[in-house]
């Protein structure tokens, strides 16, 4: 146990040292400045301005910045879309894998890697050409993050610049993103994850004989390069089924904390972006803060519950931990629990253990996260903006209380504002509630479920958490490859995704017009750390108690009968 | 005991209101409430079905969560009635006012028709007699007056309407007590100020104002959330195996949806008029009241607001060979017949400090020389001598035809007289002078620290002031002010509160004259002195009935009281759901589920009673926080950190407490009286 605290101590350590120097080069990137490796950057992003014949000094308003937004991801989900639908035709399929079989998987898979759900139906090693896997779902992996940080980053300029109506240009933001942040450090990444046994070839797949005698096949690929985006773009999508407890995708304790770092630092370092763009540091360290709070507090329920573990194993005789079925042995308890924390804190949702078979409580945590809308730090600039969308509902509530008309920043949150935050958080929301209502009450919904009671109430609700969220983490159980949950998970993922950027960006458009009114005695501070507990608390009152009385219904209950003695 | 009586009347009024706003086109305004309202009328169909059904122990449950539904609505009616209620008394008073009047309208040819107030339009010219009651708003173009206002004002003593300057602007329904003026009438009937005035304190024509708007909005988002929550636990109860009645799920939406802020909130909007009128300030829209609470810079003027109108005498400086009481007495003579304050405090200077009693003019065969622009001094010719008092620059000039010298000591004095924010007023009998007097602005007691308290707030005060740098820079160190603007011309003002506008602030001020309009039409909050001019009126957002500069402070602590009332209760009021859950989850699902009894924390008797504590104490927390809403929250003049830590801990912390014990107290008296 004192193991495990210490690795999470030094998790967090690592990761807020090294989240530090990328938001500020982050700030740099993004405020269209010059940042090291200028002339090799320079002349590539060129290429690609050219070809797309964009001028990426042109400033767009908010409409525009959308519109482009929205028609980049469209082709982005048509392309993954038809090359599913195409790749036995096409090269790089050693395996000679059949084209996707139904329609609704593909558009599934094409809505979930466009969003940075990465939600997979299907088993990466069965189903996708290498080419597929690499043209399509890593280019998405790449894509996706980047649009993500667009937003958030269109939001710090609505917020940070005055009396203007631009937000920056979409496809420098875009091109820079993917250039000089996410290309880098993959590159590194990749390296780093190789030298730790993770696989890359272009081989087909290998036949072999095991110790018992059996006939094995193991699947081969590219898998370290994927892997790298998969984390740090906080995608999640595995290149192989059981993703990262795969020997291939993670094989080390080292591996693990190398994974766990990357899905984290760009979230993490966004807020120091924000900082540095705000010129406040403080404006970011309180939002961090309010973040990490939530995830101490996660984390600390999470392993708490698995430590804890199973009465009913232990009643067996069993020694050790109770609680490790879906669980590798090399990662064990510790690392098992932070994995899930991090990965449905960050709307990652690699995962490295099962979350079906964690403990009610324990598997509460990744759920809750993921209902919460991601914003416990989040997935690139989606945790930001989202977050961003609960701090303007705390500076209304408790801005009021301080006897001046809400704003944050020194702009004022007005009709408009409220009712676009309102429309981010709420679309979602009812989006979760609804599809698990609908799908508990019809044959197609139920189907799915693998285990009957408490448990199945968890699965149905965990996926589409995870839909909407853009987590794309399983709770395993769900048998989730049918018409009814390609097409439903795959609505709710794009609701998820673009029912808060849409809302989020006519935010920026309209603070961006805004006059900043200078800070006094009298106005609301927001760098504080009184302002980080409320955030948190609004937060878990307003994010939470929308989906107690089902989370009391699925994983609450499973946890109390389990304690009794009865699973599921 | 009047006020008693009339508040009976006013909580007997309201009551009976509270039952008139059911009428669902009233309902539907308030969308939160709006949910309420359609919940008690399916729970009573439900409570009826069950009856005709026979199940008559489902019935009663259903009927007695229908009765508290129905009193939740009830209370949140009765809030908005009580402080409709308030603000009727007052336009009662003013309705006697404006009953209909003779007028008499001047002609073309001059003479005079009587006709009824009505037919005034804009434009005509009326003669308005000592006796008669002014018919409409008007200016004053000939004549003068002294006319009682107290209709309007509640100000007793008469004041003096005359046409040309800033006092020239008379206000229908009050009464011409001497003399006679000739009024230009600027408005028609049914839009005097005294009809808006009606208007506004009845809240008749009360507009949501913008923050109120994006609040309500805000309330209408959680409510559709929890609406959202609520409706999809149907399905997944059924899932469960087990069936919700329908009466709990709307039981459990009523209490989740924010209803105590949502039915509060218009009361205290209205509250927050109120509370402004009954200071004797009038808003011409709740938007200024909002911004009022928003203003970071306060403009000043000087006389009035920071310092006591008048300039007071308070030394004598002599001149080389000059005794101070020579020149005191000197100074008194020329200062009896003078009326004006300084004068008088010269006098009165003299008594105090010299003993010298006021002398019979008469008997001196005195003549008064008053003040005029030209001479720019006063003073008294008596047989023997001259005396005058002016400026120094004045009697620089007035010596010095005479022949006379100006003393080098005299005029350092004057310098140094200036430079501590005095007036120098020098006093010369024939061509020798003999000294000055030492005319001091007296900063009003105490404002310095309301100044300080100000600047606590975040908000910058400026003095504004006609003086010159030097004058006006002592004064304003003596203040306290921020900053100051000397030598201010309107042009000046108006480019001061543009320049902070651009910088994001909001600006507040007070101004009577007519050369004050464009700047209080273009400042956030401006507030015209109801002795003003009808141009200066018409461009501010408030009217003072006082004509109390220093009041623009009190409208500022009003603003802002108003907007950390709505922000307590909203916190109030989500903060209390968590109790909530916890009294009806278990109680909804501990037959399905057992162990979910383990969340029963408060321990209620039975999903019964737990259902129905929840829904009483959401219903009584309305009307126990009226009181509240009427008055809002306690303000102090603390910095924003210190408030808002003040109001979390009462408010937030508060608000998760109080219902749990709440819950728990209604659930003992229901099993108690034996209803659960």
């Amino acid at each position: 146990m004192t193991k495990d605290i210490m690795l999470f101590v030094l998790f967090l350590a690592v990761l807020l040292l090294c989240a530090w120097p990328l938001g500020k080069y982050m700030a740099r990137v993004f405020n269209y400045e010059k940042t090291c490796g200028e002339r090799f950057f320079a002349p590539l992003e060129n290429i690609f301005y050219k070809m797309a014949k964009v001028d990426p000094r042109t400033e767009m308003p908010w409409k525009e910045y959308c519109l482009n937004l929205i028609i980049f991801n469209a082709l982005g989900m048509l392309s993954l879309f038809v090359l599913q639908l195409t790749q036995a035709f096409l090269p790089l399929n050693p395996q000679q894998l059949p084209n996707v079989e139904t329609w609704h998987l593909a558009f599934n898979t094409a809505a979930s890697f466009m969003t940075n759900t990465n939600w997979q139906a299907y088993s990466g090693e069965t189903t996708l050409s290498y080419l597929t896997q690499m043209l399509g779902l890593t280019v998405q992996n790449f894509l996706s993050a980047a649009t993500g940080a667009a937003v958030a980053i269109a939001l710090i300029r609505g917020l940070v610049r005055k009396n203007t109506g631009e937000l920056g240009n979409f496809w420098a933001d875009i091109i820079r993103c993917t250039t000089r942040i996410l290309l880098p450090i993959c590159v590194v990444a990749t390296l780093l994850l190789v030298s730790q046994g993770v696989i890359q070839n272009l081989n087909p797949y290998v036949d072999v004989q095991t110790v018992e005698g059996a006939q094995q096949t193991i699947a081969m690929g590219p898998v370290a390069s994927q892997e790298a985006i998969k984390e740090l773009g906080t995608n999640g999508g595995g290149f192989f089924n059981a993703n990262s407890s795969h020997p291939f995708e993670n094989p080390t304790p080292w591996s693990n904390f190398l994974e766990m770092f990357l899905i984290l630092v760009i979230p993490t370092g966004l807020l120091f972006t924000f900082g540095e763009m705000c010129k406040d540091k403080k404006q970011g360290y309180a939002v961090l803060a309010s973040m990490l709070l939530l995830f101490v507090l996660m984390l600390g329920v999470c392993y708490a519950s698995e430590k804890y573990g199973n009465p009913i194993v232990a009643a067996q005789g069993i020694s050790g931990d109770t609680a490790m079925e879906g669980k590798e042995v090399r990662f064990g308890i510790g690392s098992s629990s932070l994995f899930a924390t991090v990965t449905t804190a960050a709307s990652c949702g690699a995962v490295n253990s099962m979350h079906d078979s964690y403990t009610g409580t324990g598997g509460l945590v990744p759920m809750l996260q993921m209902m919460l809308g991601e914003v416990v730090l989040g997935g690139v600039g989606a945790g930001f903006y989202g977050m961003m969308l609960y701090v303007f509902i705390t500076v209304f509530i408790v801005g009021l209380m301080v006897g001046r008309t809400p704003e944050y920043l020194g702009k004022k949150i007005e009709a408009k504002e409220v009712v676009l935050t309102i429309a981010g958080l709420l679309i979602p929301a009812a989006t979760i509630l609804t599809m698990s209502a609908v799908s508990c009450l019809t044959e197609a919904g139920q189907a799915g479920i693998s285990n009957p009671g408490p448990h199945g109430l968890s699965e149905i609700l965990y996926g589409f958490a995870s839909g909407v969220g853009n987590n794309g983490s399983a709770f395993a159980g769900l048998g989730a490859n049918s018409l009814w949950y390609n097409v439903l998970i795959g609505l709710a993922m794009l609701i998820g995704r673009f029912a808060v950027i849409v809302p989020v960006l006519a935010i920026a458009g309209n603070m961006v017009t805004k006059k900043i009114a200078p800070a006094n005695a009298g106005t609301f501070n927001t760098g504080s750390s009184l302002f980080a507990v409320l955030l948190a608390g609004v937060v878990l009152i307003v994010g939470a108690l929308t989906f107690l009385p089902a989370l009391a219904l699925g994983p609450i209950v499973d946890q109390l009968f389990m304690l009794q003695g009865k699973v599921f | 005991m009047k006020r008693d009586r009339q508040q009976q009347e006013i909580l007997g009024e309201a009551v009976r209101n509270a039952f008139l706003k059911l009428d669902p086109r009233i309902q539907w305004k308030n969308p939160v409430m709006f949910i309420v309202f359609l919940g008690a009328i399916l729970v009573a169909v439900l409570a009826v079905r069950a009856f005709m059904a026979g199940n008559t122990q489902e019935g009663w449950f259903d009927l007695h969560i229908d009765l508290w539904l129905w009193f939740t609505v009830l209370f949140a009616n009765f809030a908005e009635a009580v402080a409709e209620g308030r603000g009727k008394a007052q336009a009662e008073s003013l309705r006697k006012a404006r009953k209909s009047l003779q007028a008499k309208k001047i002609k073309a040819d001059g003479s005079f028709e009587i006709v009824g107030s009505e037919a005034i339009r804009k434009g005509d010219i009326v003669l308005v007699e000592a006796g008669d009651t002014i018919p409409n708003d008007g200016e004053v173009i000939e004549g003068m007056a002294s006319v009682d206002e107290s209709a309007v004002t509640g100000e007793s003593a008469p004041v003096i309407r005359e046409s040309g300057g800033d006092k020239s602007s008379v206000t229908g329904g009050t009464k011409v007590l001497s003399d006679w003026i000739k009024v230009r009438v600027t408005t028609n009937p049914g839009e005097t100020f005294l009809d808006r005035m009606i208007g506004l304190v009845e809240g008749a024509k009360r507009q949501k104002t913008p923050n109120e708007i994006a609040l309500t909005l805000l309330l209408v988002g959680l409510t559709i959330i929890f609406l959202f929550a609520v409706v999809t636990l149907e399905p997944f109860a059924i899932y469960s195996g087990t069936v919700i009645s329908v009466t709990a799920l709307v039981a459990l939406l009523v209490c989740l949806i924010p209803t105590t802020i949502g039915g509060l909130l218009s009361a205290i909007g209205i509250a927050g008029m109120d509370r402004l009128l009954g200071r004797n300030v009038l808003a011409m829209s709740g938007r200024a009241v909002e911004a009022a609470g928003d203003v970071n810079v306060l403009l000043l003027d000087k006389t009035g607001t920071i310092t006591l109108g008048n300039r007071m005498a308070t030394e004598f400086i002599p001149a080389a060979g000059i005794t101070a009481g020579e020149l005191a007495d000197a100074a008194q003579l020329a200062s009896l017949a003078d009326e004006t304050p300084e004068g008088r405090s010269i006098v009165v200077l003299a008594k105090e400090k010299y003993g010298l009693r006021e002398r019979d003019l008469t008997h001196l065969q005195a003549e008064f020389i008053p003040f005029t622009a030209q001479t720019r001094m006063s003073g008294i010719d008596i047989v023997d001598a001259r005396i005058r008092k002016g400026s120094m620059e004045a009697m620089q000039n007035y010596v010095s035809e005479l022949g006379g010298a100006f003393p080098a000591e005299v005029r350092s004095a004057c310098e140094n007289i200036a430079h501590q924010g005095g007036t120098p007023l020098v006093v010369a009998k024939d061509k020798q002078v003999l000294g000055v007097i030492y005319l001091k602005d007296i900063v009003k007691g105490g404002i310095k620290e309301r100044f300080s308290e100000l600047r606590k707030m975040g908000i910058k005060t400026i003095m504004i002031t006609g003086d010159n740098q030097l004058t006006a820079a002592a004064i304003a160190a003596e203040a306290g002010v921020d900053d100051f603007l000397a030598e201010a011309t309107p042009e000046a003002k108006l480019k001061m509160i543009r320049s902070y506008q651009q910088q994001g602030m909001l600006v507040a001020m007070t101004g009577d004259g007519t050369n004050d309009a464009p700047a209080l039409a273009q400042a956030d909050v401006g507030v015209a002195m109801n002795s003003g001019t009808q141009a200066a009126k018409e461009a501010g957002n408030m009217v003072d009935l006082d004509s109390n500069p220093t009041k623009l402070i009190e409208v500022v602590e009003i603003g802002k009281q108003l907007l950390m009332t709505r922000g307590s209760l909203t916190t109030f009021s989500i903060a209390n759901d968590i109790a909530k859950y916890f009294a009806i989850i278990p109680a909804l699902f501990a037959a399905t589920y057992a162990p979910l009894e383990v969340l029963n924390i408060m321990q209620l008797h039975s999903p019964q009673s737990a259902i129905l504590s929840a829904v009483i104490f959401n219903a009584l927390i309305i009307i126990a926080l009226i009181p509240l809403a009427m008055k809002g929250v306690a303000y102090k003049p603390l910095g924003a950190s210190k408030i808002l830590q003040r109001n979390l801990l009462i408010y937030g912390v508060g608000g998760i407490i109080v219902p749990f014990i709440g819950i728990k107290i209604i659930d003992v008296l229901l099993v108690a009286l034996g209803l659960a």
